[in-house]
């Protein structure tokens, strides 16, 4: 394993290339164009298939072929790009397919701008295509994160057959730091019976919504029953991620007054005010949810009713995470909103909050 | 004893068009052709969204149903990871050249190693004959009730105006009015293919057929209207350099 001191974008991009992945199709957006740059040339060394793509839309309908045939395959984009996509990701759910796309958030809805900001939880976690889909969803908080987490993601993805998201975000894509690089992997795009190849011998496959590979009646029509078996096969899967993949950090909960929850580029600010506060003798805590999909509840489950508050730190304007969290403490702790909105999040507002709710002070979000 | 035509084995269940409708009588001929060249195991076949879609029931190869107009990209996807498979995809008008014109230009802009079917009826027929990019001018649709007009609604979109200028192996555009032009729409069909296998990049063949469901005409008729009124828009033969072969 060698060390190398990488842009987190690049980094990302050649966690991809580890883990595998020979086929992507970009598309330039800022901040994650350098992702599609990597690639370019980096899957020439590999031997590997770029496209670059006429849009988004075009990018993550290739990225459905390719993963049709089994070949690990991803595509990504930032904002107004990952919502072209979100056509492409409800047929790959929806076929129940692995692929791994990237969201690097930037700020804003409509053009916005390319700084960096926390504004697409929405979109990226709670869906966004249509229908009963939920991609799991990665948040990395450091460059070597970026690479990590794009590997974890392949994984899952072939493990539930399903979309992956990972979001990351400008902060942590434009940012350089020392990366450790594991070996690369082999994949072989074969070993799946549903893979396409053409059908050689046997039967056909036909890759399309998964609904219709539900019972049907004898004239090829989907009963009632039907529909409401591919509904709870769909809740079944739902449940399973549910249990099984939450991924938190968790630091002081033991002794905690305040616990700050925050993910990805926030969440590293918060990690140094915990320590300043600490110093103070305000004892803070943090969760970072690592899965945003499936949301850790298992982290709030442990904590005391007694606690004072828990601050949500996000930057956005308003807040996005916030409901999950007052839905994983359901009223049990009073829950407060620091949306940094364009700015990086600062420790003294974080210390300043925390010491409010100490004092009884601060308000609740609503 | 005249000879006696085999259905090709790929074809292993009735199809579910309407009664009339030309994707029959087109999808039997590209069957026949992937058979005689040996390609049923090998091809993937990439169908988007309406009635084109229905095919995959009855059509035994490998099949993606892509996104609407989306099937060039999904089938750049393929040929790139599977470039030993044959790959083609199977659209109608409304799929590949309204919604999906994007992706099929740029699929043949880049001269994507891939084989494109379009049947071409001017109408969206799945979800009743609206209007599409190839209605005819003075053509009635249900969202064009007083005929398509070029002040209103643009100029019918003949795709080999645009393709022709680009660099790609093969574009053709036949009929299944009658045996004749069914055996020449068989052979742009085969050409299409051998241009595919021959690793020349992107071909495309255009059939203009019939849709009596939403055209509100006997199939006889239907055929008189392909002569009377499409053919002299969109013209018939083998397109290439901007030339009529």
């Amino acid at each position: 394993m060698k060390k190398k001191l990488m842009k987190g974008n690049q980094a990302l991009a050649e966690g991809a290339i580890r883990a595998g992945c020979r086929f992507y199709a970009g598309y330039p957006i800022t901040p994650q164009t350098e992702i599609v740059e990597y690639m370019s040339d980096r899957m020439l060394e590999v031997d590997g298939n770029y496209v670059q793509a006429e849009s988004e839309i075009g990018a993550i309908s290739m990225v459905y072929g390719a993963a049709s045939c089994g070949y690990r395959a991803m595509t990504s984009s930032s904002g107004p790009g990952f919502v072209l996509k979100q056509e492409g990701i409800s047929y790959i759910a929806s076929a129940e397919l692995p692929a791994v796309i990237i969201n690097v958030q930037r700020i804003g809805s409509g053009l916005g701008d390319i700084s960096p900001a926390q504004d697409n939880y929405i979109l990226s976690v709670k869906g966004g295509g249509h229908g009963d889909y939920r991609p799991i969803v990665y948040a990395p908080s450091s460059v070597q994160e970026n690479l990590d987490y794009t590997l974890l993601a392949f994984e899952k993805a072939e493990q539930y057959r399903t979309p992956v998201v990972l979001l990351s975000d400008g902060a942590i894509g434009q940012m350089m730091e020392s990366v450790r690089i594991p070996d690369m992997q082999q994949h072989d795009p074969n070993k799946f019976e549903w893979a396409l190849k053409g059908k050689q011998s046997g039967k056909n496959k036909i890759v399309t919504s998964n609904m219709y590979y539900h019972e049907q009646d004898k004239y090829g029509r989907y009963t009632q029953d039907a529909y409401a078996a591919y509904g709870r096969y769909l809740a079944d899967k739902v449940k399973n991620i549910q249990e099984n993949e939450q991924l938190y950090e968790e630091k002081y909960l033991d002794d905690a007054d305040v616990v700050l929850v925050s993910y990805g580029i926030s969440s590293r600010i918060c990690k140094a005010a915990i320590e300043t506060a600490r110093k103070e003798g305000i004892k803070l805590g943090l969760i970072r949810p690592i899965s945003l999909f499936p949301f850790p509840n298992k982290a709030f489950d442990k904590l005391s009713d007694s606690l004072k508050g828990i601050i949500c730190v996000e930057m956005n304007s308003w807040g996005q995470m916030v409901d999950d969290i007052k839905l994983a403490v359901n009223g049990r702790i009073p829950v407060h909103m620091y949306a940094s909105s364009a700015y990086i999040p600062d420790e003294d507002t974080i210390i300043k909050m925390a010491k409010e709710i100490l004092n009884s002070d601060a308000k609740e979000v609503l | 004893m005249g000879k006696t035509r085999i259905t090709p084995k790929v074809l292993h269940d009735e199809h579910k068009f309407c009664a009339g409708c030309g994707h029959g009588t087109v999808f039997r001929m590209v069957a026949e052709v992937l058979e005689e060249k040996g390609l049923d195991s090998k091809a993937i076949g990439i169908v988007a969204v309406g009635c084109s879609g229905i095919m995959v029931d009855s059509f035994g190869i490998d099949w993606i149903q892509a996104q609407h107009g989306r099937a060039a990209a999904v089938a750049t996807g393929v040929k790139r990871v599977r470039d030993d498979n044959f790959v083609l995809t199977y659209q109608g008008d409304g799929d590949a050249l309204c919604i999906g014109i994007a992706e099929t230009l740029n699929a043949a802009i880049r001269n994507e190693n891939i084989t494109t079917i379009v049947l071409n009826n001017g109408v969206f027929g799945m979800t009743g004959g609206q209007m599409s990019s190839t209605t005819l001018i003075g053509q009635k649709t249900k969202t064009s009730t007083k005929g398509r007009s070029a002040e209103l609604h643009g100029q019918p979109l003949d795709i080999f105006n645009l393709l022709k200028n680009f660099n790609v192996a093969y574009l053709a555009r036949g009929t299944i009015t009658n045996f004749k032009e069914i055996n020449k729409t068989k052979n742009y069909i085969r050409k299409a293919v051998e241009a595919q296998l021959n690793n020349k990049g992107y071909s495309m063949v255009e059939i203009v057929a019939p849709c009596p469901t939403n055209w509100k005409l006997d199939p006889v008729k239907c055929m008189k209207k392909i002569e009377d009124e499409f053919i002299p828009y969109y013209k018939l033969g083998e397109f290439t350099n901007g030339e009529v072969i």
